[in-house]
């Protein structure tokens, strides 16, 4: 079997000796998950343990007029059924805005309903039982009389003055608004050889983990304190967040996260139910289960996406883009999420669209609205493939306009590669970026020229391909400018502490969470290259508030850039430490030694001068030994936040290979390509799989996924037979590259990767379906997802 | 809603067992609440996700469409019986060098999928193994890394002759 190809290191600063930077290690402790031995927090069980089932509202917006539990509460099994108002009590309500997004606005939401519903699926009871199934038997009988009301679905008409405004104490039904002009844009426009303007539609989805959201508090009144197992990315901002509305301190909560079956994003926000669940908890003075099932998770867990963009583009016959201007129209539900708000979407579709280009002109507005529908927030990707698939397609529409090949005009307009550092018209600030090196690179790998030819033999033939690109930013390792600036208590910089054991082994416990990316693998293959040992005698430990440094978790492409670069500098640290110890032994200059391979060495001819089990031996059980007053200190803490920019962005493009049945409607995928500039590349194999999963997930949202409702706020589709998701049978082989341009932020120089798939993959299946029915004069297709009857109609095969 | 109880005797990865269960409780939750076999996970109840995937008398099933007390005098095999007697050590390992998991959710109900898969087709192409784990959910790979780990350990099933 072949490893994705070693990329070797290209920092000096990393070169040490057996280094394992660059090298695609497996990641240690797999064989746990493949023998079946994880333990997600769906196998959590605890002694007293009870289980929550919640009555879930049937309409999208409900008054609550009465809530009869005397019948549930008799049900075998049940410990309790307690309503809104009951458990409001024992938890406050929160408010989800941001101070740095100005104006932005929402009401207070409660763990559970108090009078109102406000979405289909919202809580409206919970009923504590013995055992899951008792407690679902109970729900069925709660009495709930509701008082429909009115029902705010589509965006378009939520500003409308005759529409019903949900919350009454906002005043209106806007969430969030703003608008950017930089440049001189209509001057630009009406200079412009050619406009193109049209409207995309992105379909609302979700995240659809395999696990689906899960938790156990666990309230100990003998202790005061509350320890929390939570699928979750953030176990420090939790932590914050339960003791805060519990009315807790904070060294009352622990958040323990261990195996998480997927996150995405889905897993980083405050869910109601959850919030419940710690109240619960207290409220009933033991443990409390709750895991979703598939059913509320399609009704509960953030769906995202769903923006209305009306788009433009000026172009001059030699393809130079003369302006952008966008329109976005959003609706989040009724709510937005706590506490990262859900107006973060919208806010980079306005930073990030046009970003790859050299392009002054750019107008753009935004308008996030609340709707009765279930709430909207940030997933995989957040705004990019919005963003990403409005530009590129934008700029493919052009070149078919002018006659000019997509790829010749990236050429023309993508930001040369020795601009930097530079910005967009939006404002962000690029340090370093490879758009053109990661075009050519990916022409090479797709053997462009060849799959052309191809692609107009074929067309002889009356079969219809399609080639695509996309090219893409992403934003990574964001400082304090994502949250802390608005006011969330959402750790922007990350920690490592990193001890010696009595055997000269190492223990490194990280701030940063593992979802499955391989954090822990990247923990230590940088801890084990710093130090001086073989990754074997590493061991990383996450997902504990009470035994890792603070730190902010998984979320924003953070966990190898911003806690990597933590652990390369702990691990240094130690190393500094432990050759004190070492020098005092021997009797040498520290600076004179090095670690290599758990021996001492000196630094010049790598000569073996002693173990570290023997430096462990002597410093912990014969200190006795060392010289008067030396004390040894054989544990390190190191702490990183990005300061030189805001976020580190990555950049790469994508290729996309496909087929249209022009008679079926349906979409074969054949090959997809990936380049993109990560900066260090840590482990190749990590970071392409992290691609391609990204991908997968961005086709998914191009061809199949979307959160079907009805004008009621009804969701039609919510299970998996009805909701489709990628599986392994339509999906293509994914072929990756990298460039690699290192962030002299940090000594490692690694910025994030875990997005950059899911960011361009739906902008080159369309590009790519575009261009395969271009010739058969189709109307563009814009409306994600790309189904096969949305196909047939823009071919006229039907109406 | 019932609390009719049912007596049945199984053999569960070579263990005899006796237990009484609820006639409505899934075999998956029978494994995983009952048994402690946690190994086999619950992604959907419905029978499109596959984590729930075990092998009843030899066949692999849905753990969330099958009743428990359809297995009274069956033989079920799950993730953790196949891992004591390293009936598909090859393929675990070839999914721990190639990644070919990330959060490891969907990871067993893969292994004894593919598994079938080896047993019945000795060198699949790509598009067979596509084929045959497309009733198997991953969201974390994309499923590439999956089918050349499933690739390589049938090339190397079929090189060594066994
Ligand atoms: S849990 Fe059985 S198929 Fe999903
Ligand atoms: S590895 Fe996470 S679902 Fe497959």
């Amino acid at each position: 079997m072949k490893i994705t190809d070693d990329v070797p290191s290209t920092l000096t600063a990393l070169d040490r000796p057996n280094s394992y930077i660059g090298r695609s290690v497996p990641r240690p402790n797999l064989a746990r998950l493949t023998q079946g031995r994880g333990h997600y927090v769906t196998d959590v069980t605890l002694p007293r343990m009870a289980h929550v089932a919640y009555v879930r509202s049937p309409h999208a917006h409900a008054r609550i007029v009465r809530i009869d539990t005397t019948a549930a509460k008799k049900m075998p099994g049940v410990i309790a059924a307690v309503t809104g108002p009951e458990l409001a009590k024992v938890i406050t309500p929160w408010v989800g805005v941001l101070t740095h997004l100005k104006g932005l606005k929402s009401a207070p939401q409660s763990a559970i309903a108090i009078d109102r519903a406000c979405w289909q699926g919202e809580a409206v009871c919970a009923v504590v039982a013995r055992t899951r199934a008792e407690a679902e038997d109970a729900c069925a009988l709660v009495q709930v009389d509701y008082e429909e009301l009115p029902t705010v679905t589509d965006p378009e008409t939520a500003l409308d003055a005759a529409t019903h405004v949900i919350h009454a104490d906002l005043g209106d039904n806007l969430c969030f608004e703003r608008s950017l002009d930089v440049g001189t844009v209509d001057a630009a426009f009406a200079g412009s050889d050619a406009v193109v303007e049209t409207t995309f539609v992105f379909g609302r989805h979700t995240g659809v983990t395999n696990e689906p959201r899960a938790i156990v508090a666990d309230w100990n009144p003998g202790e005061q304190r509350l320890t929390v197992y939570h699928g979750t990315q953030a176990p420090h901002m939790m932590q914050n967040l339960f003791a805060k509305h519990l009315g807790l301190e904070e060294s009352q909560v622990r958040v323990l996260t261990k195996d998480v079956g997927g996150s995405f994003g889905i897993k980083v926000h405050t869910y109601a139910d959850e919030m419940a669940v710690v109240a619960l908890s207290k409220l009933l003075k033991r443990p409390v289960k709750f895991v979703a099932d598939r059913i509320e998770s399609f009704v509960t867990d953030i769906h995202a996406r769903d923006h209305r963009v009306k788009a433009k583009i000026g172009v001059m016959n030699d393809g130079t883009i003369t302006a952008f201007e966008i329109d976005d129209l959003t609706g989040i539900g009724p709510y937005s999420v706590y506490p990262r708000t859900s107006g973060i979407e919208a806010n980079q579709i306005v930073n990030l669209t046009g970003g790859p280009y050299a392009c002054p002109n750019y107008r753009a507005h935004t308008r996030v609205v609340f709707q009765n529908k279930n709430v909207m927030c940030q997933y995989r990707a957040v705004g990019h493939p919005i963003a990403c698939a409005v530009t590129e397609g934008l700029v493919e529409l052009a070149a078919a306009k002018i006659g000019m090949d997509p790829l010749d005009i990236r050429r023309k307009n993508l930001i040369a590669d020795n601009a930097y550092p530079t910005g967009s018209a939006s404002g962000l600030k690029f340090e370093a970026l490879s758009h053109h090196a990661s075009l050519d690179k990916l022409v090479k790998m797709m053997d462009h020229d060849a799959l052309r030819a191809e692609q107009t033999a074929l067309r002889h033939k009356g079969i219809y391909r399609g080639i695509g690109f996309a090219s893409f930013i992403e934003v990574t390792n964001p400082s304090a400018a994502f949250y802390g600036v608005g006011g969330a208590k959402i750790s922007a910089q990350d920690g490592c502490t990193i001890k010696l054991d009595a055997q000269g082994a190492i223990v490194c416990h990280t701030g940063v969470t593992e979802q499955g990316q391989g954090a822990e693998a990247v923990i230590a293959q940088v801890a084990a290259s710093a130090f001086g040992v073989a990754i074997e005698r590493v061991r990383v430990i996450t997902g504990d508030t009470d035994n890792t440094p603070y730190g902010g978790g998984t979320w924003a492409s953070r966990a190898a850039g911003i806690g990597g670069e933590a652990a390369w500098q702990a691990g240094k640290a130690l190393r500094q430490n432990v050759l004190a110890v070492a020098g005092s032994i021997l009797q040498a200059k520290p600076e004179t030694l090095d670690i290599r391979d758990s021996q001492v060495v000196d630094a010049g001819t790598g000569k073996e001068r002693i173990g570290l089990d023997e430096v462990a031996r002597i410093a912990y059980f014969r200190p006795d030994t060392l010289p008067p007053g030396f004390q040894a200190e054989l544990m390190a803490t190191r702490h990183y936040v990005p300061r030189a920019f805001p976020f580190s962005f990555t950049n790469g493009i994508q290729a996309s290979y496909l087929e249209v049945d022009t008679d079926s409607g349906f979409v074969k995928l054949l090959k997809h390509w990936c380049v993109e500039d990560c900066g260090t590349v840590i482990n190749p194999q990590l970071v392409d799989e992290q691609v391609r999963g990204g991908v997968v997930q961005g086709i998914g949202a191009a061809l199949y996924e979307q959160c079907v409702y009805d004008e009621r706020g009804q969701m039609l589709n919510g299970n998996m037979a009805d909701y489709l998701v990628p599986m392994a049978s339509e999906m293509p082989d994914i072929q990756c590259g990298h460039v690699v341009s290192p962030t002299a932020d940090s000594e490692l120089g690694a910025k994030g990767a875990g997005e950059a798939g899911t960011a361009g993959a739906p902008a080159c299946v369309m590009n790519a379906i575009n261009d395969a029915l271009r010739p058969l004069g189709a109307a563009p297709l814009t409306d994600m997802p790309f189904t096969p009857g949305k196909i047939l109609r823009a071919l006229g095969r039907v109406s | 809603m019932s609390s009719l109880q049912c007596d049945i005797t199984l053999t569960v990865n070579g263990e005899t067992i006796r237990e009484t269960v609820e006639a409505r409780k899934t075999l998956v939750d029978f494994l995983r609440d009952d048994l402690g076999l946690t190994g086999s996970h619950v992604g959907c109840e419905h029978g499109f996700c596959g984590a729930c995937t075990v092998r009843l008398n030899g066949v692999i099933v849905r753990g969330c469409l099958t009743l428990a007390v359809q297995c009274d005098g069956a033989k079920v095999e799950t993730i953790e019986g196949l891992s004591d007697t390293g009936e598909c050590a090859d393929l675990q390992t070839a999914f721990e060098t190639r990644n070919a998991l990330q959060c490891g959710f969907c990871t067993p109900g893969m292994l004894l999928t593919a598994q079938e898969l080896l047993a019945s087709d000795r060198v699949p192409s790509r598009e067979a193994i596509r084929e045959h784990l497309s009733g198997n959910y991953c969201r974390c790979t994309g499923y590439h890394a999956i089918v050349d780990a499933v690739e390589a350990v049938a090339k190397a099933r079929a090189g060594s002759g066994t």
